[in-house]
């Protein structure tokens, strides 16, 4: 059988709002996933969360707007823990002009205001990389 | 018309394409495509609409309603910084606003001070004011008549803390306190329910606000000490039914409590103030308002014995829906924005927030910020529909579907009732289940095409999101943080010391804690700090997550 693919998603640092994360989480659970669902944590914990569950993927997410400082404070703490770690993805709002920042730090995918979950289970499961047009009647 | 093939033919004539959706509202009532006499022949004009400022206030609490006074133009004043918050608040004065709200950062939400570890990089988020000390209040209220303009606090959890603050300047000022207006959110019931900035447990919780709603009731006669906000709950994705059911079962609750804690219904009722979220359906949130002061009217009323009309009366402020913003063709928003604004004032509403366009990106703009201000200001002031009161009464569609959210409501409270009342109901996960399964289903709606949603999931248009945004002062943080070190250095550490101890010790008790409050806050200690003590003697929650 294969391995199910599993997620660690915390909201990131103090923010509350949770209505995007719990959304996502029951959406990838619905699509297979282990979910573990962390609520609010630090970037330590997230990390250290990360790496005890062995987690494949690390979804964050925020709308408070502290993605810059804290997001890739993630991806370090990861780096420095575990060389193989789980990739780090982003949802949230997100102004687009971090997104590139957001990248360059190595979160790998960042999904913004708008986003399907289609979309965001697609490229977690790998099956699509599309980018745009996922809320089209036709797909 | 009375014909029935004809109204077969009427109501089987639809071409829209979202498949069982379609004609649906947000509350999932199917509408029918015709309404009649026949829909609102139980109706009783006199008894169940009244006239306007008359029992039980379906058509609004007031007798002259918009023509004397239109609504409250409050928008939100807050910035990372108390003084540029200032700045910001009267800025929008200025350009014709009535009313302010201010929301917290979210350090200051959660009852962390800017130097805690865990406010890092958050100092000032969410285009909320950082507050850690009674200097902040000052800095925020400066040059502002506290018995002029009423000031809404988004503050929940530490609004106790908040409210000592705002007594304490105003004292500082001379401002005598029977005078101060304002409103303090302080419903703290929605923040188990949806918005989860909560740290104690409920009951603990409930005892700090019926201790500011007890101090108000005594020496702020016109201040608001509780906002029942269902706007939170609809954000968190409570349809709109289950919005005004869960608000005005929370209302009910304090009510309950302020009796347990020994007032007269009638001596702090009358001061119990709503919030409810207009959304994308028009005709839903006007019967969803006009409703909700029906209901309330009649509870107050019947339930809980309420003599003074004010009692029975429903304030309400007003937000347009958030959540309904897209970040795609976010100008498409600015009309969003005016329908829904439109329908709170068909509805009724005291006070209103619309919000600016490019919020689904970031902090608004001062632009943006400007154009929904003036959007209220255009309806009030060009539409015309200010010009008669309650022009809606009577309508076959609105009377009938004010009557349907109306019976909805009673088997929500039903529910409640069954599972022991809100906090247990709280405690059993009730909340989070509903509220969670109502955000997924609208979320999974848009996604098969069954929810229209323009720019989105129907005319949608490869584009980069390309709108002017707000710059954040990346400089804020470290400042706040080093002008707080200096706050607690320079403090008589022996009296800081000596209030965190008076607080352990009424926290301990039952004693009102407002006035230990008072005299911390006075004596420069911080937010952060006290909130600390109240979490060693009260504890914190946690709860399941479900999802």
């Amino acid at each position: 059988m294969k391995k199910k693919i599993r997620i660690v998603v915390a909201r990131l640092g103090m923010d509350a709002h949770w209505r995007g994360s719990i959304v996502v989480a029951r959406a990838l659970r619905d699509a297979g996933l282990e979910v573990i669902y962390l609520g609010n944590q630090m970037p330590g914990t997230i990390v250290a969360t990360a790496i005890q569950e062995d987690a494949d993927i690390v979804g964050l997410s925020t709308l408070s707007g502290n993605h810059m400082i804290l997001a890739p404070e993630v991806v370090r703490l990861l780096r420095e823990e575990d060389v193989d770690g789980p990739t780090v993805i982003l949802g949230g709002t997100i102004p687009p002009d971090d997104i590139p920042r957001l990248k360059e730090a190595g979160i790998a995918e960042v999904f913004g205001t708008g986003t399907s979950l289609k979309k965001i289970t697609d490229y977690i499961t790998g099956t699509s990389l599309t980018t745009q047009g996922d809320y089209q009647k036709s797909t | 018309m009375n014909n029935q093939k004809d109204r077969e033919t009427i109501e089987s004539g639809h071409r829209r394409s979202n498949g069982e959706d379609s004609f649906k509202n947000l509350s999932g009532f199917k509408i029918k495509a015709l309404y009649g006499p026949e829909d609102i022949s139980h109706l009783n004009p006199e008894t169940d609409l009244g006239l306007p400022g008359e029992y039980p206030f379906t058509r609004g609490i007031h007798k002259t309603m918009y023509r004397e006074r239109p609504w409250t133009i409050r928008q939100l004043g807050s910035l990372d910084s108390p003084s540029r918050a200032n700045e910001r608040i009267r800025q929008l004065l200025k350009m014709g606003a009535t009313g302010i709200s201010l929301c917290l950062d979210m350090p200051t939400i959660m009852g962390k001070d800017s130097d805690d570890p865990l406010a890092e990089g958050e100092v000032g988020s969410c285009g909320g004011v950082a507050i850690d000390s009674i200097e902040d209040m000052r800095n925020l209220m400066e040059g502002i008549s506290l018995d002029e303009i009423s000031i809404n606090f988004v503050s929940n959890s530490q609004s106790a803390v908040l409210l000592a603050m705002f007594v304490a300047v105003a004292e500082e000022r001379g401002v005598p306190l029977e005078k101060l207006t304002g409103t303090m959110q302080n419903d703290i019931l929605k923040e188990y329910q949806a918005q989860k900035s909560y740290y104690f447990p409920p009951r603990p919780s409930m005892r700090l606000t019926m201790d500011t709603l007890s101090f108000c009731n005594k020496f702020l006669p016109r201040f608001n000490p509780i906002s029942i906000s269902g706007y939170h709950l609809a954000s968190a994705g409570a349809t709109p039914v289950q919005e005004l059911a869960f608000t005005l079962a929370n209302g009910f609750t304090y009510v309950e409590e302020g009796i347990r804690a020994g007032l007269s219904v009638d001596s702090f009722a009358p001061r119990l103030s709503f919030f409810f979220k207009a959304h994308n359906d028009f005709f839903e949130n006007i019967a969803k308002f006009r409703a909700a002061r029906r209901i309330w009217a009649k509870t107050m009323r019947e339930r809980f014995g309420a003599k003074d009309r004010r009692s029975c009366i429903l304030r309400m402020h007003a937000q347009t829906s958030g959540s309904s913003l897209t970040a795609h063709q976010a100008e498409n928003n600015i009309i969003r924005v005016t329908t829904q604004a439109l329908s709170a004032v068909l509805g009724g509403t005291q006070s209103l927030h619309t919000n600016a366009f490019d919020e689904a990106v970031s902090i608004p703009t001062a632009r943006s910020e400007k154009l929904a201000l003036r959007t209220q200001q255009i309806i009030a002031g060009e539409s015309g529909v200010i010009n008669t009161i309650d022009p809606l009464a009577g309508s076959y569609y609105v009377e009938a579907l004010t009557d349907q959210m109306e019976t909805e409501c009673y088997k929500y409270f039903n529910e409640i009732e069954n599972l022991g009342g809100v906090i247990s109901a709280i405690e059993k996960g009730y909340y989070a289940r509903i509220i969670a399964d109502s955000a997924f289903r609208y979320q999974e709606k848009i996604e098969k095409g069954k929810r229209t949603v323009v720019g989105l999931n129907e005319f949608f248009e490869e584009e980069e999101i390309d709108i002017q945004l707000r710059e954040a002062d990346p400089g804020f943080e470290d400042e706040k943080v080093s002008g707080l070190t200096d706050f607690k250095k320079n403090r008589d550490h022996a009296l800081v010391k000596a209030c965190l101890n008076d607080i352990r010790d009424v926290s301990q008790g039952s004693d009102n804690i407002m006035p230990a409050l008072i005299k911390a806050v006075k004596s420069c200690v911080t937010l952060g700090e006290i909130i600390g003590v109240m979490k060693e003697v009260f504890g914190e929650y946690r709860e399941d997550y479900i999802y």
